[in-house]
């Protein structure tokens, strides 16, 4: 049903259903940090910086078996086009336990003890998609600080316009209002194809949201290519 | 954090051998959720209120309803807040505080459970265009946690928003009349949004964990549909899931969804 469509179906910028935005990746953007990077979605960018992993503070909060990933997600005020308050809200803090969760499977930081390894993210620049370009600049960051990793996560949001599929969700996509509306599924994957995050906001049939699935786990790849490419341009 | 009171690890290891087998200490199946009630009007002062019972899992859940400035980006629309409080008395767990991060999960799932199916025509509680709308208020509290709190919250939000009448609004002076209702309900739709969570534990999906089997799930899926249609999902937890156990949550999901709506629609009276 859907093939026939999107033959005929035009996106704003003009892309292809199947097309991210141009993706720029680039490890290294925070001197301090043990490890950093930045990845972007056309419009939208992310840096994101490691610290640890070191001692975890406050005490109580240690665990003794094993090390603690601990991801915060920040969007600058001026980073979209009605400002936003600065500090932590209740979506600030949803997102940076996403993330969290998303990192955690492929991170092995079982032999850290009592550690913490930070995450920060600060998305700069925002025109949607910003969980997974976050998502995305974290896993590099962790790889550029040594953390031990068993893959790489990768992450990309797949949209539902009207009835069409496409890959990676602009803002103007996102409010995208005929027909049926937008329908939002940032989702990540290991290198390995695994699922280690998905969220949902619209109006979806269960086979179509399958079909979504399949598409972001092949638009997965391609963000991985990205990350790895900037990876290994790593010299230091 | 309330470390003492968990679960012990060789509850732990019998919960995943018992689902080796097919079994649960309650002698549920996998894909059965605990006896669901629901008993209305637990408060006199709100427009709506339920009591929901999975279990000995319990929540109250209350609609009450405010007039106030409608949001820059939707200047025609009526306002929703939703908010969930884990109230000490319900769990050893939990503590006083600022809200953390397991309440905000569920106040912001329901939130999106309830918006992104459109179940409120929030367009309909516009007073006055740019000025005045409706906003409607959605709390949740716990009362006994023994696990899935966030589903008992998505059945009570639809049962409290359900049941709830319009405050009374006085034209003139352009203000609540408190105390006083009139006939009118909440402009709702016909699609009765659910939540229905589904947990990992080893290789087997269950639904309606109790506390102890919340313990042992390794990631969880929580999907917002209206039957046919899937509104809003999100998984959390820390372990990763094959696509083929994400179809199979979505199938069931639909499933739990025709059981649960039946519940509902009983105490609905239809």
């Amino acid at each position: 049903m859907t093939a026939k469509k999107s033959e005929s179906f035009e996106r704003p910028d003009g892309r292809k259903t199947t097309e991210t935005r141009q993706m720029t990746a680039k490890v290294g953007v925070v001197p301090n940090a043990d490890g950093s990077a930045m990845f972007s979605f056309g419009d939208t960018i992310a840096i994101a910086a490691v610290y640890g992993p070191k001692k975890m503070h406050p005490q109580h909060l240690q665990d003794s078996e094993k090390g603690t990933l601990r991801c915060t997600y920040n969007m600058l005020s001026f980073s979209v086009t009605d400002r936003i308050k600065p500090g932590p809200s209740r979506r600030s803090m949803e997102i940076g336990k996403i993330t969290e969760w998303a990192l955690a499977p492929i991170v092995m930081i079982d032999q850290f003890p009592n550690t913490v390894v930070d995450v920060h993210i600060s998305i700069i620049q925002a025109n949607a998609s910003t969980r997974c370009a976050g998502i995305n600049a974290a896993a590099m960051a962790l790889a550029h600080a040594g953390i031990p990793m068993d893959s790489i996560v990768s992450s990309v949001s797949l949209g539902k316009l009207d009835k069409q599929l496409v890959v990676d969700v602009s803002k103007a996509e996102e409010d995208w209002e005929e027909g049926e509306g937008a329908t939002d599924m940032p989702m990540s994957f290991t290198s390995d194809g695994k699922l280690t995050h998905i969220q949902l906001d619209g109006k979806i049939k269960r086979e179509q949201l399958k079909e979504a699935i399949e598409m972001a786990r092949e638009a997965s790849k391609k963000v991985y290519e990205v990350q790895k490419k900037a990876l290994k341009e790593v010299t230091e | 954090m309330g470390e003492l009171y968990e679960t012990s690890e060789i509850t732990r290891e019998r919960i995943k051998k018992y689902l080796e087998n097919g079994k649960r200490f309650d002698g549920r199946k996998t894909d059965e959720f605990r006896e669901i009630t629901i008993e209305p009007n637990v408060s006199k002062n709100a427009e709506g209120s339920v009591r929901v019972r999975i279990g000995k899992t319990e929540v109250l859940v209350g609609v009450k309803m405010g007039v106030g400035e409608p949001y820059p980006d939707s200047r025609d629309k009526g306002n929703l807040m939703v908010t969930a409080e884990f109230l000490p008395l319900s769990s050893s767990r939990f503590e006083l505080g600022p809200p953390k991060f397991n309440s905000i999960e569920v106040g912001r799932l329901i939130d999106r459970i309830i918006r992104e199916s459109k179940f409120i025509d929030l367009e309909k509680l516009c007073i006055k265009e740019g000025e005045k709308v409706w906003s409607v208020f959605i709390d949740i509290y716990s009362i006994n946690d023994d696990g899935n709190l966030l589903d008992a919250a998505g059945i009570g939000a639809v049962a409290a928003l359900k049941i709830a009448k319009m405050p009374k609004y006085d034209e003139k002076e352009e203000k609540i009349v408190h105390g006083e209702w009139s006939t009118k309900n909440i402009p709702l739709n016909k699609e009765i949004p659910l939540s229905i969570t589904l947990h990992k534990v080893g290789s087997h999906i269950i639904v309606d964990p109790t506390r102890e089997e919340e313990d042992v799930s390794e990631t969880k899926l929580t999907i917002g549909s209206t039957g046919e249609y899937i509104s809003s999902m999100q998984k959390g937890d820390e372990k990763s899931l094959t696509v083929e156990e994400l179809n199979e949550m979505i199938d069931l999901s639909e499933k739990m969804y025709k059981k649960i709506s039946l519940k509902l629609e009983k105490f609905l009276g239809k």
